[in-house]
């Protein structure tokens, strides 16, 4: 396991310093999706399949089509300015020196006697079955014990697709020279690929049937809201990659995404609140029912469903505002 | 019986992992775009097909075996389409085999 976990470290520094130096911005993309592929291997090897999921989800399929789309609107190639900076390289040559060393302090990899598993995890490890009873940690972690937290990173996703959509909703007054749903209807025009709209097609509904099952079984198995809704905007991305992003715009317009992206979060924070005002603290599931275990249960459910639909939205929000911009 | 699938198992990764070996040459060695995804696809379908098959076999009737097969059946929609997709993508960009007889560099020889 050790040297597997050494092989997609190495791997991973390789693809981050091809994916730095290439000048071709296609080829940096495809390998910073790599690049996210070996670090979600690694995820995988040190036990964090949860993180893993997400990681393979985001990075590798999400991102990459991010970056192709974004690509699509400008230069394929990086302009290079000749000057040799002395400044960047000294000041990351220090903290590299820096950061070597200060891994020498570092406690050994899956040494028991570090800090970070001497803090707070043995408690969570052995109240968790007693206070909320389920069996994946960290789903109990990351949506009850911690879920301020989780809230908070709720917000910053949403915050994240209002940032993306009103930069790219912002239009020059110039006229376009191309719009967003012609430039959809000419890329149609030339492709042919009807094995691949058959295929995916068929892989559609299996990739969202998967986007459900871990949005609705991450209490057991590896899994949750967060890698749910990457899943389910992969699903919806490859749509719109088959079949054009105007198509894929028109199933699930913007407005009604922003606004779904929005339920999403306040269905999280309204969960709280009803814990609030039934006596508890903000975000204490325990109150929600009769049977406190009861009460974990639903609570960590429906959040877990705010923020799968936040997830979803945002990045199809993204996602179509990307590949339906104009050029200008 | 443990014996006769043991020996599958191991038949079956051994030629798999021959496949994956064979595409991994082929897509080092061969010439252009075509050729090498025509190797690399070996690599894609019969290597990881082989060697899922062979856990398969190995994982012996648990919840893991059906999850393998899963995964059998999406590699094997997937991965011939992706060779497909880069291919034809290439063609439709206008990259010529190079050793084709539309090519004028073949010609020459």
């Amino acid at each position: 396991m050790t040297f597997l976990g050494f092989f997609t470290l190495a791997f991973v520094a390789v693809s981050a310093v091809l994916a730095v130096n290439s000048r071709n911005l296609f080829e940096s993309s495809v390998w910073l999706g790599i690049f996210s592929l070996m670090m979600a291997a690694n995820f995988f090897i040190l036990d964090a399949p949860d993180v893993a999921i997400t990681e393979a989800a985001v990075g590798a399929g999400v991102s990459t089509v991010l970056f192709l789309g974004a690509l699509a609107l400008t230069s394929e190639h990086e302009h290079v300015t000749e000057k040799f900076r002395w400044l960047p390289v000294v000041v990351m040559s220090v903290l590299g020196l820096v950061l070597f060393v200060v891994s020498f302090e570092q406690p050994l990899l899956g040494d028991s006697t570090a800090p970070v598993h001497q803090h707070v995890a043995p408690w969570y490890l052995s109240e968790t079955p007693r206070l909320i009873d389920i069996p994946n940690i960290v789903t109990a972690i990351l949506a009850s014990f911690r879920g301020y937290d989780t809230l908070g990173e709720v917000i910053v996703v949403f915050t994240a697709g209002i940032g993306v959509i009103s930069v790219l909703g912002f239009r020059p007054k110039s006229k376009s020279m191309l719009r967003g749903s012609s430039l959809a209807q000419r890329v149609r025009g030339v492709q042919h690929h009807a094995v691949l709209r058959v295929v995916g097609k068929l892989l559609i509904p299996v990739l969202m049937l998967f986007a459900l099952v871990v949005q609705f079984h991450g209490k057991y198995t590896p899994g949750g809201g967060f890698s749910a809704g990457a899943l389910f905007a992969a699903a919806v991305m490859l749509y719109g990659i088959l079949e054009g992003a105007d198509k894929s715009a028109k199933a699930l317009p913007q407005p009604v995404m922003l606004r779904l992206a929005a339920l999403g979060a306040t269905i999280y924070s309204g969960v709280g609140l009803v814990a609030f005002f039934k006596g508890g603290n903000f975000l204490n599931y325990s109150v929600l029912a009769t049977d406190p275990l009861v009460g974990q249960y639903l609570g960590i459910l429906i959040i877990e469903f705010g923020v799968g639909l936040t997830v979803t939205a945002v990045l199809i929000m993204i996602f179509n505002a990307i590949a339906n911009r104009d050029s200008y | 019986m443990s014996l006769a699938y043991d020996i599958a198992t191991w038949a079956c990764l051994a030629a798999g992992s021959f496949f994956v070996l064979v595409g991994g040459i082929g897509a080092l060695r061969m010439p252009d775009l075509y050729t090498r995804l025509h190797a690399a696809s070996v690599t894609e379908t019969l290597g990881s097909l082989l060697i899922i098959a062979g856990l398969m076999l190995h994982s012996g009737g648990q919840l893991a075996t059906l999850k393998l097969f899963a995964i059998l059946v999406f590699l094997f929609f997937t991965s011939p389409i992706s060779g497909y997709a880069l291919a034809n993508t290439a063609q439709a960009s206008g990259l010529k085999p190079l050793l084709g007889p539309q090519n004028p560099k073949a010609r020459q020889q």
